[in-house]
């Protein structure tokens, strides 16, 4: 088993999750209040990976971070080399691909909270940072968890837009699922199937996890 | 009205609010204006009346269409003026109808919460202090659902109070409450504000709360101030008695006013001098006359005597005539003043009621409806 393609997704998917725990967090807010009247557009763009072929996708990002794009070229100016093919723009693409797997979760359980509790600790005088830190957040944790393993458990199954933007570099660009891949162009079926039984198992194990927590069964586990 | 705000101009609320809610054909709109000391108003009205949107007007939730709110000199929001104070600036204290105690923190983070800008042990002593006083202080690390209702009452109210704030929204906070919980913190709450002094907005839609607590009361109806004055004064004038009214009573009797009690929301009346009974308060002086009706079928009839009844009114007389009209049995009982009585068959029959036997008729306050004597 090609233990690098394993080691290379898990790194890509804990940090495509960590960043969009964080980055995440303020858009959904915003998805969440804003009033604006064209938030549905805004709306539209991040659920739109949900929808697009991952192909369609990947093309466009691998075409963003292009040397013939302002973006690449800005990049290239910036650091000498482009980030198409390398293990810096499968990040990038990965998390606008799983962005709203993260911030739909979030953007939920915020719109949950009680609006009469976010009423009480701004008439006790909190600002709106400190009454999201402190009421919005604490309250919306089972949808942050949610939306942080949904994000993480996305990444590590995409294939179309690692392949499109990092093409097949071992130890770079090689993730699981275009591992398997080759082994089934190159008919080695017993490794592709060993190979995809891990990822089918992570992937099952990952969603159970989501249920559970959703049903609550997380704070019997925990003993809370 | 103008008066008492000169005395206390430091701390009184002033209120001119315009808020229209256009909801395709339901729309509704809040027009009021009015001045309240220190000390507890009441806003009284039905439930859609605007007592909620008059509040969340003046804790900066909602914003009005046009107006002015300040408390003493400092002014909150001014349409004209262009000025409208952030919610978190305009220390208000806001006890909301389920109270909003935060359910992931404890008894003391929630009541601590208000208090971010204090040291730590500046807001552990502050928080300390103000569960003493509302009788909580042993329930400091348990978590709302942890406590029974009262005791969220006093933490909602506590919470609000720590931040030492300038006026006092309370929204129906006692309402779920039981007498004599609902008096007691009542009481710690006038203890509270006899140190203080802010005005206090109290909403409510109970009549008996607006008697025990009052000593101003603002009457709201579909978005208007209909009455303001003492509870006595707002409260119901007795209605004007028409043809159509009076065909609905089969007993009218004149009355005369024997004594108002105030604090109960309920007056005295003497019937010919020979019956008394216990009325709804109405707007009346001692000595005044006045009419009363009473349906036939609001009167229950025992033939011992009753105990241990809620009722207020209980008559004792002898059956005069017993007469079946229809489906209904018609009794005529004699108390000193005649009265008429209907019950249904069987229950004529169970009662095993004939003309001269001795009876007991049982009055609700309520059934005693107060008409002016023509």
């Amino acid at each position: 088993m090609d233990w690098q393609a394993f080691w290379l997704t898990l790194r890509l998917a804990v940090l495509v999750a960590l960043v969009l725990a964080v980055a995440g967090l303020p858009v959904a807010y915003w998805i969440s209040f804003s009033r604006w009247r064209w938030k549905f557009v805004a709306e539209a763009v991040v659920a739109l990976p949900i929808v697009l072929p991952p192909t369609v996708l990947g093309f466009y990002v691998l075409l963003a971070l292009g040397p013939r794009s302002p973006v690449g070229r800005f990049w290239q100016g910036l650091t000498g080399h482009t980030l198409a093919f390398t293990f810096g723009g499968l990040v990038i693409g990965s998390i606008i691909y799983s962005l709203p797997f993260a911030v739909q979760p979030f953007a939920a359980s915020f719109a949950a909270v009680d609006g009469r509790l976010i009423a009480a600790s701004e008439t006790l005088g909190a600002s709106r940072l400190r009454t999201f830190f402190r009421v919005i957040l604490p309250l919306s944790v089972p949808g942050l968890v949610t939306g942080v393993v949904l994000s993480f458990a996305h990444t590590l199954g995409e294939f179309g837009v690692v392949l499109m933007v990092g093409g097949d570099i071992p130890g770079v660009t090689r993730t699981v699922s275009i591992d398997i891949y080759d082994k089934v162009q190159s008919v080695d079926y017993a490794a592709a199937n060993a190979t995809a039984l891990v990822l089918l198992a992570i992937s099952f194990l990952v969603l159970c996890l989501v249920y559970a927590l959703n049903r609550r069964v997380w704070a019997i586990l925990t003993g809370k | 009205m103008e008066s008492a705000v000169v005395t206390r101009e430091g701390c009184s609320i002033s209120a001119r609010v315009c808020k229209r809610f256009a909801n395709g054909a339901q729309s509704f709109e809040l027009d009021v204006g009015f001045i309240a000391p220190a000390g507890i108003t009441i806003l009284f009205g039905p439930s859609g009346a605007g007592k909620t949107t008059l509040l969340d007007c003046i804790a900066g939730l909602t914003r009005p269409d046009a107006g002015k709110i300040a408390i003493g000199g400092r002014v909150l929001f001014d349409q004209v003026g262009g000025i409208a104070l952030a919610v978190q600036r305009r220390r208000v204290g806001y006890v909301f109808q389920d109270l909003a105690l935060f359910p992931h923190l404890s008894v003391e983070e929630n009541v601590g919460y208000g208090l971010s800008e204090l040291t730590g042990m500046e807001r552990r002593r502050r928080t300390a202090a103000i569960l003493d006083s509302f009788r909580i202080a042993d329930l400091g690390g348990r978590k709302p659902v942890e406590i029974s209702g009262g005791q969220r009452q006093r933490v909602a109210l506590a919470r609000a109070l720590v931040t030492d704030p300038r006026v006092l929204l309370l929204d129906e906070p006692l309402a779920a409450l039981d007498a004599a919980t609902k008096s007691k913190i009542v009481e710690d709450l006038r203890g509270w504000n006899a140190a203080h002094g802010i005005p206090i907005l109290y909403v409510t839609h109970s009549r008996e709360e607006v008697f025990a607590l009052g000593e101003r009361v603002l009457v709201l109806e579909n978005g208007r101030i209909i009455a303001m004055g003492t509870p006595h004064q707002v409260m119901s004038a007795p209605r004007q008695e028409t043809v159509a009214q009076l065909a609905g009573f089969e007993n009218v009797f004149d009355a005369v006013v024997l004594a108002i009690h105030e604090d109960r929301g309920t007056m005295s009346c003497g019937i010919a001098g020979k019956v008394e009974l216990e009325t709804p308060l109405v707007r009346a002086e001692v000595g005044s006359k006045l009419r009363v009706g009473i349906r036939a079928g609001d009167i229950l009839l025992a033939t011992v005597r009753p105990q241990g009844l809620s009722a207020r009114n209980l008559v004792p007389g002898k059956v005069v005539s017993v007469a079946q009209r229809d489906v209904i049995v018609v009794a005529r009982v004699d108390c000193g003043i005649e009265v008429e009585v209907q019950m249904t068959l069987a229950a004529r029959d169970s009662l095993q009621l004939r003309a001269g036997g001795e009876v007991w008729l049982v009055i609700k306050t309520h059934s005693c409806h107060l008409m002016e004597a023509s």
